[in-house]
């Protein structure tokens, strides 16, 4: 058994402090420790990015990190980004274009899809397609996940012009 | 999957972490993204019983564009390499080679210095640095030296870089004329069936000088100098190009594994190499 080691993460606005084993990957720590199951476990070897989460300004593989690595950052998961009663533009629009099937890649492909959004407010459809590389989803093929994040692409910006 | 048990450090500066591994030994790996060494962890590939985790050590975040080189960071990543518009301008030829690295969040975790440590000869990042003749700063209990990224890789995971080192940055000549990254791979994501590095240099329609880097065709990256001697003096046409080709061909070992046959292996390279050198040219 090794040595536990103090953990303090901000996930989703709140501080979450705990004692980790430093092999407890930050997937379970999301998961498990702290009930915030939006991440999935799909491949767990960093390829599906199901698990994908926001961490300091980046779109990261929760199943490739330690929890002892992600010490002092802040942490985005799908809860962050919208819920049932405040859905997410991108939520919105993968509901209406049928972006999901099964919905296991969806809060992964959210999630990475906001981290895009944010680099690249209009991305062309080649750009948007490089840019969720890292998620893959076995029903849809892809298209309608496409249009969804053009659509909310479009409304996000028309919105932001709006308020402007 | 959840790897074995391991104690975690996470030093301040690098005095530290020599210390960690020399009490260690090669019991002892250090981690920077994480990304190749994880999977490993997890699948129980590698055994690592003390972890030493390299991102509170300073100085090793840096891309300095000099007048005659480049030096990178070992801590700097391939997201690092891709948005950074000055090293593309000198160095265009990286962030060509970093856009066909894995995806986008493991390019967001990934580090060119755990990407040339690791060995794996399937990273791209060594055979471009071979093509490119970086060096590599380690350092150790004994202070620093500097070995040249072609004399660096001995067998898969087997590198010139002793246990108690760590390697700190990534040292480039200013690359010169045309240049071309050409990788196939089955899928995003994937490593190189082949990949081809190639910067070559046009003075008045002849090739004067032509470097060859491959990838992921024998157990170390492999610097071709017959392939790139093969250019040099001509004006690269067919006859320059299978005749690089096949000089290529000599210096690769591929082996068969889920990619494919030996066969289909040196046909893709040859492939592979013919388009990167045209691509380069094209450039040149």
């Amino acid at each position: 058994m090794s040595k536990k080691k103090h953990v303090t993460l901000k996930v989703n606005g709140k501080t979450e402090e705990f004692l980790a084993e430093p092999r407890e990957l930050l997937i379970y720590t999301l998961r498990e420790r702290l009930n915030i199951t939006g991440p999935h476990i799909g491949c767990e070897t960093s390829h599906c990015g199901a698990c994908t989460v926001t961490i300091n300004g980046k779109s990261v593989k929760s199943c490739t990190m330690f929890a002892v690595q992600a010490e002092g950052a802040e942490i985005t998961t799908i809860e962050g980004i919208g819920g049932p009663d405040n859905l997410h533009p991108l939520q919105e629009a993968f509901k209406e274009h049928h972006g999901l099937q099964c919905g296991y890649c969806t809060p992964g492909m959210i999630t990475r899809a906001a981290k895009l959004l944010e680099e690249i407010p209009n991305p062309t459809e080649a750009e948007i397609r490089f840019g969720m590389a890292g998620n893959l989803c076995r029903c849809t093929g892809y298209q309608n996940i496409v249009k969804s994040i053009q659509a909310a692409a479009a409304q996000m910006t028309a919105a932001k012009e709006a308020a402007e | 999957m959840i790897p074995a048990a391991f104690e975690y450090y996470r030093p301040k500066d690098m005095a530290e972490v020599l210390s960690i591994l020399e009490e260690h030994g090669d019991d002892a790996r250090v981690i920077a993204g994480g990304h190749s060494l994880i999977p490993m962890m997890k699948l129980r590939m590698a055994d690592v019983p003390h972890l030493i985790d390299l991102q509170d050590v300073g100085g090793m975040s840096e891309i300095e564009i000099g007048a005659d080189s480049i030096k990178i960071g070992a801590l700097v990543t391939q997201s690092d390499i891709i948005d950074n518009a000055a090293l593309a301008e000198v160095a265009p030829i990286l962030r060509e080679a970093a856009l066909q690295i894995a995806d986008p969040q493991v390019r967001y975790m990934g580090t060119l210095g755990g990407n040339v440590a690791n060995g794996d000869p399937g990273n791209d990042m060594p055979g471009l640095m071979q093509c490119l003749d970086a060096s590599f700063t380690v350092v150790g209990q004994d202070g620093e030296r500097v070995i040249p990224a072609r004399d660096f890789y001995e067998a898969a995971y087997v590198t010139a870089r002793e246990d108690g080192e760590v390697l700190t940055a990534v040292t480039i000549p200013r690359p010169m004329g045309g240049y071309a990254y050409e990788k196939q791979k089955r899928k995003i994501g994937d490593y190189a069936t082949a990949a081809a590095a190639v910067q070559i240099v046009n003075d008045g329609g002849k090739c004067v000088s032509a470097a060859i880097a491959m990838t992921n065709l024998s157990d170390t990256p492999v610097f071709s100098k017959a392939a790139g001697d093969a250019l040099v003096g001509t004006s690269v046409d067919d006859a320059a190009l299978k005749a690089a080709v096949a000089a290529m061909l000599g210096d690769i070992h591929p082996t068969e594994d889920n990619r494919g046959p030996v066969a289909f292996k040196n046909h893709v390279a040859g492939v592979i190499l013919r388009r990167a050198i045209a691509r380069a040219w094209s450039r040149a």
